[in-house]
C-alpha cells in the first residue's frame, strides 16, 4: 500500500426521507437500546472518526476509515443485528457515499439543500448537536472536525447569501396548511406541544402567526417547557398533565425524543367524549414516533406524522429550486476546498516516511562503522553523531520545507507522489540492505 | 307563459351548473362568478314562474308533484343563495346547483297541468303546511350537500391522500358548523310544519293523526333528525358519523317526500281523488 492511499477517507452511509420510511428511519436511530448508538458505532474497529446524525427526517453516520468498503460492511451489519433488519432491506434503504461525494453530501445537509423541505432552518441545529456529542464521545478527530466546522459555515454562508431560507418553511408549514383544511379558520384554536424541541418551537411560531391563540406546552422537564411557554406566551404544564391539557386543544405537536409512545390511543378515545367530540389534529414529528398509529383509525381524530405531511409539501417546492441551484454551486466550491485541505494531509505520512528512512540509514551507517568508532572518546563518538544528525538535517530542510509550501498552496499530488518515489517510500525499499 | 319561464329558468339552471362544475374542475374563478350570476337569475325567473302559476291557477302552486317539486328546488337555490351571502362555503355551489336542477328536470317531467282544489286542500293551511315542509326539505338538502362534501373531504384527510378533491373543498369544521346549522333551522320548520299539517288534518276531517303512510314516514323523518340533533347537542356528536346519519336521514326524507306518493296510496297523494 501506498502512502497516499492510505490517508483516511470520508465515508457516509445513511438513509433519509427519500429511500426509507419513517419507520425503518426510526428503527435505525437505535434509539431504544441501553448505549446511546454512537457507541455501538464507535465500537467498530474500521472507523478511526465517527459522527452519528439522526433527525426525523435522515439517519446517517458520518466517519473517517482507512478502508471504506470494509467500514461500509461493518457499519451495515451492526445494523442489521441492532435494528432487526434483513440484508436486503438494508440495502435497498441505504446510501453511502465516499471522499468526494460523502464531503458534498455533509455540506448539503447542513445547508439543508437535501431536506424534505429545503430551507428548512432546523437541520443546522440538529447537526451541531450530533457533532457536540461526538465530541463528548471522543469519536471525532482532525478530519471530521474540519468537515463539519466547514458545513456550518458553508451552511451559514448558503443561509446568508441565498434566499433558499428566506420563506423559513418547514414542516410547520405543511401542518398549517392542513390545520385550516380542518378547522377553517386557526382564530382562537389551542395548540399543544408536547416535547419543547426546536422543531416543535418552529411549528408551534407558525401556528401562532396563523392565529392560534392559546399554547400549552408540556415537557419531561417543566424547567423547559417553562422557559420555552415563556418566549411563546403560552402555559407550561409537566408531562402528567398532558391529558387534561388535550381535552382543550384542538392542534397537538409532537416531538419528544422518548423511545415510547408518548400518547396512546386509548388516551385520546378517553378524552374524545369530554371534548364533545371536537375534531382533533395530531403532528407527530418525533423519530421514533411519539403518537400510536392506531389514533388515526378514532373518529375525528387524525393523526399526521412526518412523512405523511410530505405529501403536502410537494407544492411550494418549485420557486426554491433556481435558489438551490445557485446553493449547489457554493457547495461545490466548498467541496474543492475541503479536498484540498485533505490533500495537505497527505504530505504528513510522506514527511514523516522521509525522517524515519533518513534516520535509519543514519543509524544504519553508523552501526557498520562501529568497529572503527568504538576507539573513539565518548565526546568524539557524541560528535560523529551530532555531525551525521546536522548532515541528514540539513539536506532534508529544503525538500521538506519545498513538500510543505507546495501541498499548502494547491494540494499538489504530484510531488507528493515524486518525493514518495525519489525517497523511495512506496515500500519496496525494506527489503533492501545497506 | 309560466311554462315559457319554466323553461327559461331550467336553462338558466343548466348554464349555473355547468359554470360551477367548471369552476371546480379548471378552479377558475371567473367561471363561479359567471355561475352565481346565472344562479341569481335562475332564482329570479324560478320565483317569476311561480308566481305566474300562483295567478293562473288562483290558488298556491303546491298541489301537484310538478309544482312541489318546483318550490323544493326554489327553496333550496334560496337558502343556498342567503347562507353563502352570510358565510361563503367554497365549492358548495357545485353540490347544490346539480341538486337542484335534477329536482327542476324531474319536476319538469311531471304532468303540469293545472288541477282544479278537492274541498279537502281548500284551505288556508295549505300554503302555510306545504311551505314550511318543503322549506324543511329544502335546508335539509343543504345538509345533505354539506354532509357529502364533509364525507369526501373527511376521507381525503383521513387517507392522507391530499388530491385535487382535498384543494377544492372546504375545511371540515366549516362544513360541519354548516350541517349544525341547517339541522337547527330545518328541525324546527319540520316540526312546525308536521304540527300544522295535523292541525290540518283536524280542520278537515276531524282527526289530528290517522296513521296514514304519509305521517308515519313523517314521523320517522322526524325522529331520524331528532336524534342527531338531539346527540349533537348533548354529547357534541359530529364527524363521519354524524354526515353519515346526515345523507342517511335525507335519503328518509325523500321516501316520506316522493317514495310514499309514487308507491303508497294516501291522503297525500298529489292526485286528484280525496274521500
Amino acid at each position: 500500500m501506498s502512502q497516499i492511499s492510505n490517508r483516511p477517507k470520508v465515508l457516509l452511509i445513511g438513509v433519509n426521507h427519500k429511500t426509507a420510511s419513517v419507520d425503518i428511519r426510526e428503527r435505525l436511530a437505535l434509539k431504544g437500546g441501553d448505549a446511546p448508538a454512537i457507541n455501538l458505532f464507535a465500537g467498530l474497529p474500521q472507523l478511526e472518526e465517527l459522527v452519528f446524525l439522526s433527525t426525523c427526517n435522515r439517519v446517517e453516520v458520518i466517519s473517517s476509515t482507512k478502508d471504506p468498503d470494509d467500514a461500509k460492511d461493518a457499519v451495515k451489519r451492526l445494523w442489521m443485528e441492532k435494528a432487526g433488519m434483513d440484508r436486503g432491506l438494508i440495502d435497498s434503504s441505504l446510501y453511502s457515499y465516499e471522499g468526494r461525494d460523502a464531503i458534498r453530501h455533509v455540506f448539503k445537509v447542513a445547508s439543508s439543500l437535501d431536506s424534505m423541505i429545503v430551507g428548512e432552518p432546523q437541520i443546522l441545529g440538529q447537526m451541531k448537536d450530533a457533532y457536540r456529542k461526538a465530541v463528548e464521545a471522543k469519536t471525532s478527530g482532525a478530519i471530521l472536525n474540519r468537515l463539519l466546522n466547514k458545513a456550518f459555515s458553508v451552511a451559514k454562508l448558503i443561509r446568508t447569501e441565498t434566499g433558499i431560507a428566506s420563506s423559513a418553511v418547514s414542516i410547520s408549514y405543511a401542518a398549517v396548511e392542513l390545520a385550516k383544511k380542518i378547522f377553517g379558520e386557526l382564530k382562537g384554536k389551542k395548540a399543544l406541544l408536547i416535547g419543547a424541541g426546536e422543531m416543535a418551537e418552529l411549528a408551534a411560531r407558525n401556528l401562532l402567526s396563523n392565529g392560534v391563540s392559546g399554547l400549552v406546552v408540556a415537557n419531561r422537564t417543566l424547567s423547559r417547557a417553562v422557559e420555552l411557554a415563556k418566549e411563546l406566551k403560552g402555559s407550561a404544564i409537566s408531562l402528567e398533565e398532558m391529558e387534561s391539557a388535550l381535552l382543550e386543544a384542538d392542534i397537538v405537536i409532537s416531538s419528544t425524543g422518548a423511545p415510547d409512545f408518548v400518547l396512546t390511543g386509548e388516551a385520546v378515545r378517553r378524552v374524545m367524549r369530554p371534548r364533545r367530540h371536537r375534531l382533533l389534529f395530531l403532528i407527530d414529528i418525533a423519530v421514533p414516533r411519539d403518537i400510536d398509529p392506531e389514533v388515526n383509525d378514532i373518529d375525528n381524530v387524525y393523526l399526521y406524522n412526518i412523512d405523511d405531511l410530505k405529501g403536502i409539501v410537494e407544492v411550494n417546492k418549485a420557486g426554491r429550486e433556481k435558489e438551490a441551484r445557485k446553493a449547489e454551486r457554493m457547495v461545490d466550491s466548498e467541496v474543492i476546498k475541503f479536498i484540498s485541505w485533505l490533500e495537505t494531509m497527505d504530505v504528513v505520512p510522506v514527511i514523516q516516511g522521509i525522517r524515519q528512512k533518513a534516520e535509519e540509514v543514519r543509524r544504519n551507517e553508523i552501526a557498520r562503522s562501529h568497529s572503527i568508532l568504538r576507539d573513539l572518546t565518548p565526546e568524539q563518538q557524541k560528535a560523529v553523531e551530532v555531525l551525521t544528525c546536522s548532515i541528514v538535517q540539513k539536506i532534508l530542510h529544503d525538500p521538506i520545507i519545498c513538500l510543505k509550501k507546495e501541498t499548502r498552496d494547491d494540494g499538489a499530488k504530484d510531488i507528493l507522489e515524486a518525493a514518495s518515489r525519489l525517497f523511495g517510500l512506496n515500500g519496496s525499499g525494506e527489503d533492501r540492505h545497506f | 307563459m309560466d311554462n315559457a319561464v319554466f323553461q327559461v329558468t331550467i336553462f338558466l339552471y343548466i348554464a349555473a351548473t355547468a359554470g360551477f362544475l367548471i369552476n371546480i374542475i379548471t378552479l377558475k374563478k371567473a367561471a363561479a362568478k359567471a355561475a352565481n350570476a346565472f344562479l341569481y337569475a335562475a332564482f329570479g325567473s324560478h320565483g317569476l314562474a311561480i308566481a305566474l302559476r300562483m295567478f293562473m291557477a288562483g290558488h298556491t302552486p303546491l298541489v301537484t308533484m310538478h309544482e312541489s317539486l318546483s318550490f323544493f328546488a326554489w327553496c333550496m337555490v334560496g337558502a343556498y343563495l342567503l347562507m353563502q351571502a352570510m358565510k361563503k362555503i367554497k365549492s358548495l355551489g357545485a353540490f347544490v346547483t346539480p341538486l337542484a336542477l335534477v329536482v327542476m328536470v324531474a319536476s319538469s317531467l311531471q304532468t303540469k297541468k293545472i288541477l282544479p282544489l278537492s274541498p279537502a286542500l281548500q284551505s288556508i293551511w295549505l300554503p302555510i303546511h306545504a311551505v314550511i315542509c318543503l322549506a324543511a326539505y329544502a335546508i335539509f338538502a343543504l345538509a345533505f350537500c354539506a354532509a357529502v362534501m364533509y364525507l369526501m373531504q373527511e376521507r381525503q384527510i383521513k387517507g392522507k391522500h391530499l388530491g385535487a378533491i382535498f384543494r377544492r373543498l372546504p375545511s371540515l369544521e366549516n362544513l360541519d358548523t354548516m350541517i349544525g346549522r341547517c339541522l337547527g333551522i330545518g328541525f324546527p320548520l319540520l316540526t312546525v310544519g308536521i304540527i300544522t299539517g295535523s292541525i290540518w288534518a283536524e280542520n278537515a276531517w276531524g282527526s289530528y293523526w290517522s296513521w296514514d303512510p304519509k305521517e308515519t314516514w313523517s314521523l320517522i323523518t322526524w325522529f331520524f333528525y331528532a336524534a342527531l340533533l338531539h346527540q349533537r347537542l348533548t354529547v357534541g356528536w359530529r364527524g363521519k358519523k354524524a354526515a353519515i346519519m346526515t345523507v342517511l336521514a335525507f335519503g328518509v326524507l325523500i321516501f316520506t317526500f316522493l317514495g310514499v306518493n309514487l308507491l303508497i296510496p294516501s291522503e297525500h297523494s298529489y292526485v286528484t281523488n280525496f274521500q
